[in-house]
């Protein structure tokens, strides 16, 4: 009666010999230039001032940003969703979900509490 | 380099005078007379029975997650004295508080009191609880050998120890907080509390909270990876998904505590201005964030009881816990929710009717799924043959305590009646209510039903039922007045009072509080007489309450390595499916194990951690300079030690396995 | 076997047991048991948990991060009638400063691609030119906070500058932090050679690094270049 425990970690886990990404030289060069590209780009926009509107700056900055985690994620830090049988997905997508729920959740709050706690503008202008 | 000897002294005891030893202050040198006494007592006998190097090696330095578990329960249960203890000083200040007497309890010591008994409780009691059972039990219950990271594991215990002696400390030397349990700023900043109190609260909390920390990562890996072959997640026991979620929430929240934390810290000590009245600062962003961790936090301490109740209700009612699948998911949406609450703790703080419309319905839902566990566990009960053990009896009481507590906790989430009931006795009944009724009972439950595996023989039944029947009267008698109190308007927190019709209520809770006094000391009492009756109680098998999860499998205390081959699962309740469905138990072809030998380093890199924060406390600064590099340097050094395991060779194991057979033979 | 009572089962090697139960899932009568015990055991590893326990820190920290943001973004628009990021930022210092970062992240990168080669020479030097962009980074940033210091805008000026400092002070912090778990790693790595324990440590290394770089993108768009655009 003997059982192959091979066999049956197998069928559940995957061959865990899957923690280690397999890095290359092209993955590496690419994920620089982008990175390079991704950072020039924001830092232009800012410096030059090219586009007038100051919102629509932030915005595609902030987009800028948001694409150059994404490429660091993949070809920095081998992001991927078989990693750790999937976990290392989830827990970053779990992560990144209360890290939003935190952030937005203060801003609104705190600018709520602001505006219905704090002394007016003309109070508060110059004040240290 | 000194001008004169008083330089000296500021630069060697930095901010410490004689003076800031309480000798002037009765209670306290009472109190101190008292824990001299008894640790003098309790240190000689050590001595005497020459035990020291027994406990070194077989405990302080132990990596085992049994002997971790065993130790964080011993640390829940002595700082529960110390918080009790707290409370009743409360309790009798605020019964006698009445009709121009001012009690026994001045302002600036009253107020040490009651912060100091909700740290306690929170940080030192129930954690240590929960981190405890978890620790003892999830290894045993996924069929591993032990935790991820052991050593890890070790030192996060003496990091909690940690920052449980600087708690203590600021009972004897300088004084403890004086802005309850949150330290709310501007109350906490330099200005108005420029002594040592608030620090030793930062830096008790920082200490222990990396070390809470670093035990969530250590469990969530553990569950996620050395689960026994055949476990998937879904055939996993309810008590370890309850543990996974809860650790979860660990790494998710306390990084928000140490932030917040830190940022206090610097307010008060280099000046910044995060939480001032001015210079841009903002004190109502200090509640926001504290309390961002502090509801999941409220959520880490209940989850695990919840596990407990599962456990233990299909275990005494001889059935497979009703709605496994649905437990899991409402386990798993607790989770996620309890993210989106946070708001509901300061309705009153002004952020209008959208912000608090929103959070109130988000916190009316959050009682849902825990609405569906209650009904799974009364499920589970029907139609089963309920025993009324010891655990049984927790669960029951759990059940009906909690659904009040729940319930009360729903009309809280009402705005509106928030408004009212804010920071009244109403809340303070409330959350009592349900830390008490969930998870302290919990936590009895817990250690009745798992004690027989971790030493060998059961809890006294006598005792503990005692111990029981005086917790639940008790709790009924102190807390039921205070939300009659607070629906009349009495605030939270006061020393004194006006109105004598009131007073009433406070006696009553007074005696309710002496009743769970006794309760506490008939829990005591049972320990002590489980002991001398050990071969009464004696638990042969390793099975006594007839159990369905693999701990069960395993002999009384188990083996340093739990089991000599790894089990295989088929199915949820694994060790009742084993049995019905019936096992060899191999007894040849044992292999040797290999297992992480004993270290000190994570006592004395806590030591060092201690040394450092009461260096920063005190304004000790090369005190506070050197244990840091000492820290730093222990740290590194342990990682130049590659070789830090042994293997139990097979003979050993086969011995221990003989002999667990032979007094398995004797019990048929 | 009753399952009412404390009585505890009887088992020996070589007893067939036949099971009445109450279970209504479970059959009655003799049922022939499954294997429930690994007999031939090969254990997991040291370090089978240490890559997902590194990263469940390493989300941790992000989340530690992500309330020193909240706290900037709540605080950073309150300069108390002092400095504002348009008074103080010098943008392209601080993209100076971005590309050290950028540039010693793709050094550990060729540290890394010299560990899969087994090449311990390379590994050394690449890891000790990522130590240098990494000090250069640390250089930089010091810099740049004595020089604001030395024009009043110290983090006790305001809550904008308490904010800025401390999420700008603690990433590096962080990179300080690194550098020294380089300087130990190359030191182990120069003891014992590239053994299994090294390898796993210098992943850590790298994702704790790369991480790193990853905050400094959120810090240099959401700090610098939003507080320039404000």
């Amino acid at each position: 009666m003997n059982f192959d425990a091979h066999a049956a970690s197998g069928a559940i886990y995957g061959h865990d010999d899957s923690g280690r990404p397999h890095a290359t030289l092209q993955g590496y060069l690419i994920g620089f230039g982008l990175s390079v590209v991704l950072t020039a780009i924001p830092f232009w926009l800012v410096i030059s001032g090219v586009i007038a509107h100051r919102g629509a700056t932030a915005v595609l900055i902030l987009a800028l940003a948001a694409v150059q985690i994404v490429v660091h994620m993949v070809y920095f830090l081998h992001m991927n969703a078989r990693s750790e049988s999937g976990w290392s997905m989830m827990a970053l997508i779990f992560t990144i979900v209360l890290v939003v729920i935190a952030l937005t959740g203060s801003l609104w709050i705190m600018f709520h509490l602001s505006a219905n706690m704090m002394p007016d503008a003309a109070t508060m202008r110059g004040m240290p | 380099m000194f001008n004169n000897s008083s330089a000296l002294l500021k630069f060697l005891f930095g901010r410490f005078t004689l003076d800031q030893l309480p000798l002037h202050e009765p209670i306290l040198v009472a109190t101190f007379i008292m824990v001299a006494t008894g640790g003098v007592a309790v240190f000689g006998a050590i001595t005497y029975f020459r035990l020291w190097g027994y406990l070194w090696r077989e405990w302080f330095t132990s990596i085992d997650h049994k002997r971790i578990g065993v130790m964080y329960m011993v640390l829940g249960v002595v700082m529960l004295l110390r918080g009790f203890a707290d409370a009743l000083m409360m309790r009798t200040q605020q019964a006698i508080a009445f009709g121009g007497s001012q009690g026994f309890l001045p302002a600036h010591h009253y107020d040490q009191v009651f912060t100091a008994h909700g740290v306690i409780m929170i940080f030192f009691v129930a954690m240590p609880f929960i981190t405890g059972l978890i620790n003892f039990v999830v290894p045993l219950q996924i069929g591993a050998r032990d935790v991820s990271f052991p050593f890890l594991n070790n030192f996060s215990f003496w990091m909690t120890v940690g920052g449980a002696v600087i708690v203590m400390i600021s009972l004897f030397v300088g004084e403890f907080a004086r802005t309850g349990w949150l330290a709310y700023p501007p109350l906490s900043e330099y200005a108005y509390s420029p002594d040592v109190g608030v620090d030793y609260y930062i830096w008790g909390l920082q200490v222990a909270g990396l070390g809470t920390l670093l035990s969530g990562v250590n469990l969530v890996c553990t569950i996620v990876k050395l689960r026994a072959p055949g476990m998937t997640m879904m055939k996993m026991p309810i008590f370890t998904w309850t543990a996974l979620c809860t650790n979860i929430l660990i790494v998710a929240a306390f990084p928000i505590l140490t932030v917040v934390l830190a940022l206090l810290t610097l307010d008060r000590y280099i000046g910044t201005d995060f939480f001032t009245n001015d210079f841009g600062g903002n004190a109502m962003m200090y509640v926001n964030l504290i309390w961002i961790w502090g509801h999941p936090e409220v959520y880490i301490l209940i989850l695990p009881a919840f596990g407990v109740f599962s456990e233990v209700t299909s275990t005494f009612c001889g059935k497979r816990l009703f709605g496994y699948t649905s437990m899991v998911y409402a386990t798993v949406v607790i989770t996620i929710l309890s993210y989106l609450v946070w708001l509901h703790h300061f309705f009153t703080m002004g952020s209008g009717a959208s912000v608090n419309s929103f959070f109130g319905i988000t916190t009316m839902i959050i009682s849902i799924p825990t609405g569906a566990k209650m009904f799974n566990w009364l499920f589970t009960m029907y139609k089963g043959r309920i025993r009324f053990e010891l655990p049984m009896m927790w669960t029951v009481a759990f059940m009906l305590t909690f659904v009040i507590g729940g319930m009360t906790g729903v009309l809280l989430a009402v705005p509106p009646a928030d408004f009212v009931l804010h920071n009244s006795l109403f809340l303070v009944a409330h959350f009592h209510n349900v830390i008490i009724g969930g998870v302290l009972f919990g936590m009895f439950a817990g250690i009745n039903y798992w004690f027989p595996k971790a030493f060998g023989f059961r809890l006294d039944p006598f005792w503990g039922k005692l111990s029981f029947w005086f917790w639940v009267v008790g709790f009924y008698l102190a807390f039921m007045p205070l939300y009659v109190l607070g629906l009349m308007g009495v605030t939270r927190r006061l020393r004194v009072f006006d109105i004598p019709s009131l007073q009433i209520w406070f006696v009553i809770a007074g005696i309710g509080a002496l009743l769970i006094a006794l309760g506490i000391a008939c829990f005591l009492i049972q320990i002590g007489v489980s002991i001398l009756k050990r071969e009464e109680l004696r638990d042969a098998t390793g099975d006594p309450w007839n159990g369905r999860t693999l701990e069960w499998s395993t002999s009384s205390p188990p083996p340093a390595y739990n089991f000599a081959f790894t089990p295989v699962v088929h199915d949820n309740d694994a060790w009742w499916d084993m049995k019905q469905r019936g096992h060899d138990r191999p007894l040849t072809g044992f292999k040797p194990i290999n297992m992480p030998a004993n270290t000190g380093t994570g006592i004395i890199l806590a030591g060092f951690c201690v040394a450092f924060a009461i260096g920063m406390i005190w304004y000790v600064w090369w005190l506070a300079v050197l244990s840091f590099i000492a820290a730093l340097a222990t740290a590194i050094g342990h990682t130049f030690n590659y070789k830090r395991d042994l293997d139990y060779p097979a003979d050993e194991i086969a011995r221990a396995e003989t002999e667990r057979s032979r007094l398995l033979e004797a019990q048929a | 076997m009753t399952t009412s009572t404390l009585a505890a089962p009887r088992y020996t090697a070589e007893t067939r047991y036949t099971v009445e139960t109450d279970d209504p899932v479970q059959p009655r009568g003799t049922v022939e048991a499954p294997a429930f015990y690994v007999l031939d055991e090969h254990a997991h590893g040291e370090g089978y948990s240490t890559m997902l326990g590194f990263w469940l820190y390493l989300m941790s920290d992000c989340l530690l991060f992500s309330g020193l943001f909240a706290t900037y973004g709540v605080l950073g628009g309150n300069y108390a009638a002092g400095p504002s990021p348009r008074d103080l930022f010098d943008l392209p210092l601080v993209a100076l400063n971005t590309t050290m970062l950028l540039l010693s992240s793709i050094t550990y990168g060729f540290a890394m691609l010299a560990v899969q080669k087994d090449n311990i020479a390379w590994t050394q030097l690449w890891l000790a030119i990522t130590a240098f962009f990494g000090l250069c980074f640390i250089g930089i940033e010091l810099y740049e906070f004595s020089d604001f210091i030395r024009e009043g805008a110290t983090p006790q000026r305001s809550a904008f500058l308490s904010s800025f400092f401390t999420l700008v002070g603690t990433h590096g912090l962080h990179v300080t932090a690194g550098l020294i778990w380089m300087a130990t790693l190359m030191a182990q790595v120069w003891r014992h050679g590239l053994i299994e324990a090294n390898r796993r440590r210098l992943m850590c290394l790298s994702m704790f690094w790369h991480f790193l770089d990853v905050v400094w993108i959120g810090v240099f768009t959401f700090v610098y270049l939003m507080g320039t655009l404000r």
